[in-house]
């Protein structure tokens, strides 16, 4: 107790230190965002909750972190895991999730998981269970007596992170195939019925959102630190955003991953860096409670 | 059909190892057992550790083996994979006891897997001589049939403590005025090192302002180093495994923290000055070895020689060094091999009684067990990244360069 009071009122006497919670926050939110982003997508479209969400950041990680092991820049990473985890995607499809998709909730959410124990091992037996990132060698902004300061690095990943969000919501907004996935997504067999191949949008959805994860690990990879294991730490904050802003809300989805960035920094501050991620699954728990009370408000027939 | 040829398998696989045998110049077999991490989250280290093992039994072999009642004996350790999960590691325990029969065992990978596997070994009355399980709850259990090569946890980095107070009084100030900031994980190994760092602290009377447990998916510790950053501490303590060692090392340079003396663990297995580079620099690391401190014994040599002889066993090894796992575990088989032989038994009893009783200086340092079960004759030490190189700054007595203080 007297140790967060302590930590309030280093906030009072140092507000300048809010500035770089709320930027620290913003910066890992984008992330997060971005895993959640591809998660609301093949929740929305599919109907399958991916447990292994978590489990293609860290492959995209490795695969950019294996490109600078070989010698290549290491801004290459981004889109060589983008593509490279897009086909990993593809593969996980067609051997697993298609088999699962009309299954029901449990059949999926096992499937998954299995992918996600899988993937965690394979990744631990090609390249060892030791902790690894890349270092870009930029340097660090450094404002208001080195209070806040903004590495180069962490800006061009959060700048990438935007960039390739904007480009998935034109995409789905203008082009053909986008058009189809939100057809699919609204009504897969109204869909099918207007010649949709609702085959084929699935496998372009599920990798796609592999290739949006791997694209985020190879950004996390960048500025933070990647692990076989870690992947369930982006997969628990990619549900509890999706579940925070509902499906089909692609915009709430950025909001929200930015919102539990600085949420979590803030509880990181003042209860302790132990209580990061419960204050993650804590807001999880707030927002399903807010949704239960707004329904019963407004209850409607039954079925 | 599938029934014949895997039994013709069995035979000649049965047939190859009787002439092996016969090779091998009619020396006995001592079998031992051991469950350990190959695969999972600790499998770095319990390869280290397993290569560690069959290097040591190489050079006994190669040196007339183990001398029992004037026959010579040669080691042979059965492993299981435990996947790095502590109830996994409990069953193999079992299995080696109850079905393989192995009446020693050699200890696995963590403090964690070593606590889940001890409670078996004590059942059964089987001595098992570990060297990669540190944790000091392992020691006041009571258990009679563990021995620790290593030393505790809570010794990894309490000399920086003191370190830290002999600064302070080389600056005419009083040891009370240091203020020490805290990182350890939340799990059993790294709560041990904050204990033993905050019960040395009390001793001088200095101020814990920072004391935060680090969550075990870490990846970011920003909120802990803005407060390091406001607080301005004199020593700043990081544990957390080789995720905490990287993480503290990538953000301390991004966000140019500024404090005198940093100690953390786990610099070698994280490879910092590899990913790092200078940023790296001037960290004190806590170590149970090191190749270039004065220790020797007869069968390995010098603590440098074993660096070699290891390496050119295992190649792979070439290019980096060899980490402190690999030399505690050949220590390990080295206290067996000596404990048989003043035994003069393979009476598991009798040997247990000769562990007691050990008392050797070794390439690893001096080996001698506390009632507990630990090791009490051997120091840990604290080396200073300096330039890239790990150099021995504490104790004292090995200390081969001096402390860069403050760092910068």
């Amino acid at each position: 107790m007297d140790q967060v009071l302590s930590n309030l009122s280093l906030l009072l006497e140092f507000p300048i230190v809010n500035l770089k919670i709320i930027l620290d926050g913003i910066m890992i939110g984008a992330l997060f965002a971005l895993a959640a982003y591809g998660l609301a997508l093949v929740w929305g479209v599919m109907n399958v909750k991916n447990l292994a969400q978590g489990d293609f950041v860290i492959a995209g990680g490795y695969v950019s972190w294996w490109l600078v092991q070989h010698g290549f820049p290491a801004l290459l990473g981004v889109p060589a895991a983008f593509i490279v985890m897009w086909g990993i995607g593809w593969v996980a499809y067609k051997l697993v999730i298609s088999r699962v998709i009309e299954r029901d909730l449990f059949t999926s959410l096992l499937a998954t998981f299995g992918l996600a124990i899988m993937l965690a091992q394979i990744m631990n037996l090609l390249f060892g269970s030791d902790t690894q990132s890349v270092d870009l060698g930029y340097k660090t902004l450094y404002f208001f007596d080195g209070i806040v300061n903004i590495p180069i690095a962490k800006l061009i990943g959060v700048l990438m992170a935007a960039a390739l969000a904007t480009g998935v919501i034109i995409f789905m907004k203008t082009s053909r195939m986008g058009q189809a996935i939100r057809a699919t997504a609204q009504d897969a067999r109204a869909a099918r019925v207007m010649g949709i191949d609702t085959e084929k949008v699935y496998a372009f959805t599920f990798s796609l959102n592999s290739a949006i994860c791997g694209a985020a690990g190879a950004i996390i990879v960048m500025v933070w630190v990647i692990q076989p294991f870690y992947g369930i730490s982006y997969a628990i904050r990619a549900f509890v955003i999706v579940t925070a802003a509902g499906l089909g809300n692609l915009p709430g989805v950025i909001a929200a991953g930015l919102g539990i960035g600085v949420f979590e920094q803030y509880g990181a501050h003042i209860f302790g860096i132990s209580y990061q991620q419960a204050i993650a699954v804590l807001l999880l728990l707030l927002v399903l409670i807010f949704r239960l009370i707004q329904q019963r408000r407004n209850r409607q027939v039954l079925k | 059909m599938k029934k014949t040829t895997l039994l013709t398998g069995l035979l000649a696989g049965s047939a190859m190892l009787i002439s092996q045998g016969a090779l091998a110049a009619s020396c006995g077999e001592i079998v031992i057992g051991s469950a350990i991490s190959l695969t999972g989250k600790y499998a770095t280290n319990g390869v280290h550790a397993q290569k560690g093992y069959e290097y040591a039994i190489t050079k006994i072999r190669e040196n007339g083996g183990v001398k029992v009642g004037g026959k010579c004996y040669n080691f042979k350790v059965i492993y299981y994979d435990d996947e790095s999960k502590g109830d996994r590691g409990a069953t193999l325990a079992e299995r080696l006891i109850s079905q393989d029969k192995v009446q020693y065992m050699l200890g696995p990978y963590s403090s964690g897997l070593t606590k889940a596997i001890a409670p078996i070994t004590e059942k059964y009355q089987i001595p098992m001589v570990e060297a990669e399980g540190a944790s000091r709850s392992l020691f006041n259990k009571g258990y009679k049939y563990l021995f620790a090569v290593l030393s505790t946890s809570e010794q990894y980095l309490a000399s920086a403590v003191s370190l830290a107070a002999e600064k302070a009084k080389e600056q005419g100030k009083s040891p009370s005025s240091v203020k020490v900031a805290i990182a350890v994980e939340n799990d059993p190994f790294s709560l041990d090192i904050r204990a033993g760092v905050s019960e040395d602290a009390a001793k001088f009377g200095m101020k814990v302002v920072v004391d935060e447990k680090l969550p075990r998916d870490l990846s970011d510790m920003s909120a802990i180093l803005t407060k390091v950053k406001l607080l301005k501490p004199d020593l700043l303590i990081v544990s957390g495994h080789s995720k905490g060692a990287a993480t503290a090392v990538r953000q301390i340079k991004e966000q140019n923290i500024k404090v005198p003396m940093i100690a953390i663990t786990h610099c070698e297995a994280a490879d910092v000055t590899g990913k790092f580079g200078d940023a790296a620099n001037d960290f004190l690391c806590s170590t149970q070895w090191s190749e270039t401190l004065a220790y020797k014994d007869s069968l390995f040599g010098t603590a440098a020689e074993y660096e070699i002889g290891f390496k050119n066993a295992y190649p792979e090894y070439k290019a980096k060094k060899v980490p402190y796992q690999t030399a505690q575990a050949t220590a390990a088989v080295y206290v067996y091999k000596d404990a048989f032989e003043r035994a003069n038994s393979l009476d598991k009893e009798k040997v247990r009684d000769a562990l007691t009783k050990t008392d050797m200086q070794t390439f690893y340092g001096g080996i001698k067990f506390s009632k507990a079960g630990n090791n009490i004759a051997k120091p840990m030490v604290l080396r200073q990244i300096q330039n890239g190189e790990y150099n021995v700054v504490a104790p004292s007595a090995f200390a081969s360069h001096k402390l860069n203080w403050p760092r910068n």
